[in-house]
């Protein structure tokens, strides 16, 4: 038996490595990387957000030699990125509404097309609310019309910047301020919310895919790819919030990691609307070890615990796993 | 070239000759035939590489243009009715962001009960979100409002509408006198935005701006509309000497000269009321009419002036301002505070009710007795108003008044309670 | 007051939120630290192992040789025999196996024989220090010294140097050519080694060569005996003189049948080495069981396959000709063995005793100030130096475990006392800093990778000659497993911190130079410490 040779410490886990080739490496192991969003934000301590923001926009500024206009739904991001009188964009960046980021860059796309700039790539982001409820008609139509824009959506599953009411990603279970922890069935509804991945993927666009700031690799493979396409192209990252999800600030990324391992957040490719790959789940966890640490489930694990629920989001979580193929050994195609 | 044209096609023409970059369009009567025009013009391939986009509600028709604007380009989009009410968060966003956008709007009422005709009061809604607003009287003014319309937009970086009399003026043809390209580049120079999103020179556009700089944001946006009441008449007379012929402007008098009534009205109405006009002169009423050819900003001085001389003042709206009576009128009051000439309002054709001269002539000569009633709801059917209400009087469950009317005059299939 | 470029408050300057210092934010800060992996805190000789395996991870073989060399001088033969306690403590333990210390620690030191590398010494110093005793912990103090600038000599009693490493380990266990390709390299380095000169009078010999101060490192030669009742008793050996014997030209004959007695790593040494000389049955008994022999569990399972038996909970009671009474033990309930009465028979040509050994300290009972234990061993202070002013020792001569790697830990630190007793000063070893415990990493980010095997000689060669039983990594094997290195406690620069930070609030310093917090913009959020796979970064409260 040859044994296979690793060229590295950590693998490909890690942000960086200094044993890598250069062109392996992570655009957020560069010096020179863009820093889209810069320092002095005003996100909470250890958001998701800012970093999935920072990592997808980074990226794409790397695939299209920093030509890039970013157009941004209201949100948070919007809210602690740009209070006047400081902005941390360095990129041209744009702000319209809550709900019609797809369709301002549709325009700016158009723009660019009719100035013949075509070297200009177009970034349209949100939130989830901003993205796949009020901004869901805007994203169908540019879907549809195969404008060529990606569209990325930070996904922290609910209204934060407004302070945590429940959106059409809030997964079953959760407490937000309108799913409150109280009653018979506390916490958001289960049988409800949407996965606008798979719909996007229903638009028969060239590319969607979902990633998470947990895999930092798979997420700027993604973004990379995305920009080398033309046409719509959605990428849903999964962005934890710790104010939202009351999770302590420097658990995000192990949290992040937890929603992949467990299932409940599966990572997948796909393009003209079916799924190309998926990146297997590296060591299973239950969905207890991702729902206890964060106190917008601590309800399901009251004394006598939830068993119930609890039950029907790991079948949500056995679901996704068989659904996509999420075991796949490695070497299996 | 003169043209026997439908309005709609005419100003078709007219924006493709303004070579707009980007076009958003989505289908509301009585605008359509407009974009439909622009579509055709650019499958085409008359305008170059302007970018038509089909798509999924005004408020992202808008929003598209918003975006294309922003980014240097452009845009153009219309609507009516409806169609503003869904994009008028858009509408504020845009002027708030000082991005010149043109937009046509084919006026027609805002249901419920829904209604397709001309009346003011879907530009009416938005008349104070910052946006320039012009009213054209003839499909003629209507195709040379938007050459007007670009540049002024563009020389003060803020979105303008042009307001145009649904089914009256776009589904009618008339003889349009539509220019050169070489006549309208001449007029109209290439856009060149005050800032724009580049890679080359990064910048963020649309802070978030709080207590402590908002309200001197919305000052200047109020200052840009004075602005353009300076700057509206030296286009419109740029306009006249380039192409010869009187198009836009502020306020537009007609034989105002020992005119003791003065009638105010906007967009094309206004034909009507000359005509009556004529008639009551030739009868030896002292009367006359002024045109409000810019609703907004409002030109204060402009109709004080022209009104001056005035012992009294009709005006003329088609928009009903719900619990008040006219809007137009309440801005022209303004006009003239301080004075004692009265102002009367004369709510007329809501819905596209018709307008006939001789409805107008009888409330014009009751007006010039002052013995009008004010507001006066011209050729109003009070026998159904009266019997509605006594009927609603009767029973607490009366049902849907416009059915109820509808049933009144024996328009729906009869069927006893 | 210049025009602003911009439409008033709705269009910013890109980056302009930079003056917005967010570090006000903080109620804790990271900070990188430096821990003590338990590797090097485990390492008798002191070696900064995943110093040298940073290197090695980059291919950087004679960079990575060089920092080992700061603290042993003899890789290829600790690569071999050294008992790798570094591996016990390792935290890839946990995660799935060991990293193979000692395996990549011998390809450095092959390499190293191979291309003939170098180090570097100090400017002569002119002063000279003695060395008695050739073996690992002499010429490991003679090496430091030498590389300190001092001039050292070393005497020793035997007729080749290298001590107990030549005379107490097998060849198949460290081939002779490296042995003496490293301590050809020490007196390379010009230290100077008289053989057969054994020291008895070591005050005299210290003024007649104008010594400034000596370092007396002798082995533990001497063999323990024990008393069996014997009638007309066959031939009986002791290990340390089987063993010295193969190296001296002169093979012990040991007949076609032996027992050896004893449980510890000699015992298991002779008894393979009396199978390769041809008996074709090698008996150990040995009166405890295998879970409590002193030897090394992997020595006993290769002795074992090499056809080596074992006689477990048996003591030898009585020896008559070439009959050997033993009798069978029981554990009691402290897990001591007692006598059961029962006996049985065995017959053998020779017994070997392999009970220990003693070192010979009786050519110092005569110096002044020198205090001995009971077992002959010299006590020494905390700098290692005897009762004697300007006299240290280390090695068997100390009281202390008694491997080969124990021993060039003695001579290192030796070395560094004499070294501050020449100058006038005392030794003061800084601070250790914290060994960092498995629960400090953040194991997520490294790769599954398991240990890479060294290659075995075939049986029949391992039971008929002294060839190497163990084989070394080849390259590609060697830096695969130097990559296996978690990097506990210390940075990587895997850029994981400057990649996790929300705040863009670390700054890459570049190859090398690892990070710096930027406190103007950190927020304290810890997700720099949360990631940090090797736990060097610590979140320290900040005093308001």
């Amino acid at each position: 038996m040859t044994q296979r040779i690793k060229f590295y410490q950590t693998g490909t886990f890690t942000v960086g490595n200094r044993l890598l080739d250069a062109e392996r490496r992570t655009v957020q192991a560069t010096v020179d990387r863009s820093n889209s969003l810069t320092s002095g934000h005003r996100a909470c301590q250890g958001c998701g957000e800012a970093l999935g923001a920072r990592y997808a926009v980074d990226a794409a500024m790397r695939a299209a030699n920093g030509q890039v206009i970013a157009v941004n739904a209201t949100g948070c991001l919007e809210v602690f990125s740009t209070p006047y009188p400081e902005t941390s964009w360095q990129v041209p960046w744009f702000h319209s509404l809550f709900g019609n980021a797809p369709a301002v860059a549709s325009g700016v796309a158009a723009a660019m097309r009719a100035k013949g700039r075509t070297d200009v790539r177009v970034i349209g982001q949100g939130g989830d609310g901003g993205t796949v409820d009020i901004g869901f008609g805007c994203l169908s139509g540019m879907f549809e019309r195969n404008d060529d824009v990606l569209y990325l959506c930070y996904d922290n599953e609910a209204y934060m910047n407004t302070g945590v009411q429940r959106s059409g990603r809030t997964p079953p279970g959760a407490r937000t301020a309108t799913t409150p922890a109280v009653g018979n069935k506390p916490g958001a509804e289960f049988g409800q919310g949407k996965n606008p991945a798979l719909i996007a993927m229903a638009h028969n666009i060239p590319y969607v895919a979902t990633a998470s700031i947990a895999d930092l690799h798979d997420l700027e493979a993604k973004v990379t790819k995305a920009m080398a396409i033309e046409g719509s192209r959605y990428v849903h990252i999964h962005v934890p919030c710790p104010l939202g999800w009351g999770s302590l600030p420097r658990d995000t990324m192990r949290i992040a990691r937890l929603a992949v391992e467990s299932g409940l957040f599966p990572l997948f490719e796909a393009e003209h609307g079916e799924v190309t790959d998926v990146t297997p789940i590296r060591r299973k966890v239950p969905v207890d070890e991702y729902l206890k640490p964060q106190r917008r489930f601590a309800h399901l694990f009251r004394q006598p615990p939830d068993r119930e629920s609890i039950s029907a989001i790991q079948a949500i979580a056995d679901r996704n796993i068989a659904k996509f193929g999420l075991l796949r050994q490695e070497g299996e195609v | 070239m003169l043209q026997q044209i439908e309005g709609s096609q005419a100003i078709a023409q007219a924006v493709a000759l303004c070579r707009p970059e980007v076009i958003c369009a989505y289908p509301i009567t009585p605008q359509t035939h407009i974009v439909e025009g622009l579509s055709e013009i650019v499958r085409e391939g008359r305008i170059g590489n302007c970018q038509f986009l089909n798509v999924e509600s005004e408020f992202a028709a808008l929003s598209v243009a918003i975006g294309a604007s922003a980014a240097g380009a452009r845009a153009y989009t219309a609507t009516s009715s409806q169609g503003l009410l869904f994009m008028a968060e858009a509408v504020y966003n845009a002027a708030g962001l000082g991005l010149p956008i043109v937009m046509t709007i084919g006026n027609r009422a805002i249901g419920a009960p829904i209604n397709i005709w001309n009346d003011h009061s879907d530009s009416m809604s938005m008349r104070d979100s910052g946006w320039v607003q012009l009213y054209a009287e003839t499909n003629q003014e209507a195709a040379d409002l938007h050459f007007q319309a670009f540049r002024l937009a563009e020389e003060l970086s803020m979105p303008v509408m042009v307001c145009v009399d649904g089914f009256i003026l776009t589904h009618a043809y008339e003889q349009v006198d539509v220019p050169s390209q070489a006549e309208v580049d001449a007029y109209l120079p290439p856009f060149e935005p005050v800032q724009v999103l580049d890679p080359a020179d990064p910048v963020s556009i649309g802070a978030m701006v709080g207590p402590e700089a908002f309200f001197e944001v919305r000052y200047l946006a109020h200052h840009k509309q004075l602005q353009a009441l300076e700057m509206i008449p030296r286009l419109a007379g740029a306009f006249a000497r380039a192409f010869g012929r009187e198009s836009g402007g502020l306020v537009v008098p007609y034989r105002t000269e020992g005119a003791k009534t003065v009638i105010v009205a906007l967009g094309s109405v206004v034909g009507t009321i000359k005509d009556t006009i004529d008639e009551m002169r030739a009868e030896g009423t002292e009367i006359g009419a002024v045109k409000l050819a810019t609703f907004r900003p409002f030109p204060l001085a402009e109709l004080r002036a022209a009104l001056i001389e005035a012992e009294r003042v009709v005006v003329l709206e088609k928009a009903l301002a719900a619990g008040l009576g006219g809007i137009a009128a309440s801005n022209v009051r303004m006009a003239l505070r301080g004075l004692s000439t009265p102002v009367y309002t004369v709510i007329a054709g809501l819905g596209g009710r018709v307008i006939p001269t001789t409805s107008l002539k009888r409330a014009f000569a009751e007006a010039h007795a002052d013995r009008i009633d004010d507001p006066h709801f011209l050729d109003l059917d009070w026998k159904v108003i009266d019997k509605e209400l006594a009927r609603a009087k009767e029973r607490r469950r009366s049902g849907p008044i416009a059915e109820n009317i509808l049933r009144g005059l024996g328009l729906v299939g009869q069927k006893l309670f | 007051m210049s025009m602003p470029k911009r439409p008033f408050a709705i269009t910013l300057d890109v980056g302009s939120s930079l003056a917005n210092l967010t570090g006000s934010w903080r109620t804790e800060r990271p900070v990188y630290v430096d821990r003590l992996p338990p590797c090097n805190a485990a390492c008798p000789a002191g070696e900064n192992i995943q110093g040298w395996l940073y290197h090695a991870e980059e291919g950087d073989y004679h960079a990575a040789w060089q920092v080992l060399m700061r603290d042993n001088p003899m890789p290829a033969v600790h690569g071999r025999v050294c008992y790798h306690p570094c591996e016990d403590s390792c935290n890839r333990r946990q995660l799935d196996e060991p990293v193979s210390i000692h395996a990549v620690e011998r390809f450095l030191g092959d390499q190293a024989i191979r291309h003939g590398w170098k180090v570097e010494c100090a400017p002569e110093s002119g002063k000279r220090v003695l060395v008695v005793g050739a073996g690992p912990s002499g010429l490991a103090a003679a090496y430091h010294l030498r590389r300190m600038g001092h001039a050292a000599v070393i005497h020793d009693a035997g007729p080749l140097p290298g001590g107990m490493m030549r005379f107490g380990i097998p060849k198949y266990r460290l081939p002779r050519d490296v042995l003496d390709g490293e301590i050809r390299r020490i007196e390379e380095m010009g230290v100077e080694i008289r053989l057969n000169s054994k020291v008895e009078n070591l005050v005299g010999l210290m003024n007649e060569g104008g010594f400034d101060a000596a370092f007396v490192a002798v082995g533990a030669h001497l063999a323990r005996r024990v008393d069996i009742p014997a009638r007309d008793a066959g031939k009986i050996l002791d290990a340390a003189n089987v063993l010295r014997g193969m190296e001296t030209g002169a093979p012990p004959r040991l007949g076609r049948r032996v027992v050896i007695y004893g449980g510890g790593n000699t015992a298991l040494d002779v008894a393979r080495t009396a199978k390769r000389l041809g008996a074709d049955e090698a008996l150990i008994v040995y009166r405890r069981t295998r879970e409590q022999m002193p030897a090394h569990d992997f020595e006993v399972e290769e002795a074992l396959e090499e056809g080596v038996l074992v006689r477990w909970l048996s003591t030898i009671k009585r020896i008559d000709q070439t009959t050997f009474t033993v009798e069978r033990m029981t554990l009691d309930a402290t897990g001591w063995p007692q006598p059961t009465g029962e006996f049985e028979t065995l017959e053998a040509d020779t017994l070997i005793l392999a009970l220990g050994q003693d070192v010979d300290t009786s050519f110092m009972r005569a110096i002044p100030g020198v205090v001995f234990r009971k077992d002959g061993v010299v006590e020494v202070d905390r700098n290692m130096m005897t009762g004697h002013r300007g006299l240290f020792a280390g090695g068997d001569m100390v009281p202390s475990e008694r491997t080969v790697t124990v021993a060039v830990g003695h001579g290192k630190r030796a070395a560094r006392n004499i070294d501050a007793y020449l100058r006038g000063t005392t030794h003061e070893a800084p601070p250790k800093h914290e060994v960092v415990a498995f629960e400090m990493l953040n194991t997520w980010y490294y790769t599954d990778a398991d240990k890479m095997v060294q290659p075995a000689l075939d049986m029949i060669r391992r039971r008929t000659t002294f060839e190497e039983v163990t084989g070394g990594l080849d390259e590609t094997n060697a830096l695969f497993e130097a990559r296996r290195c978690l990097s506990c406690g210390n940075c990587f620069e895997c850029d994981n911190c400057y990649g996790v930070c929300p705040d863009n609030a670390v700054i890459k310093l570049g190859p090398g130079n690892r990070f710096r917090f930027n406190y103007d913009f950190c927020k304290g959020c810890g997700l720099c410490a949360a990631e940090c796979p090797c736990g060097a970064i610590v979140m320290v409260p900040e005093t308001i």
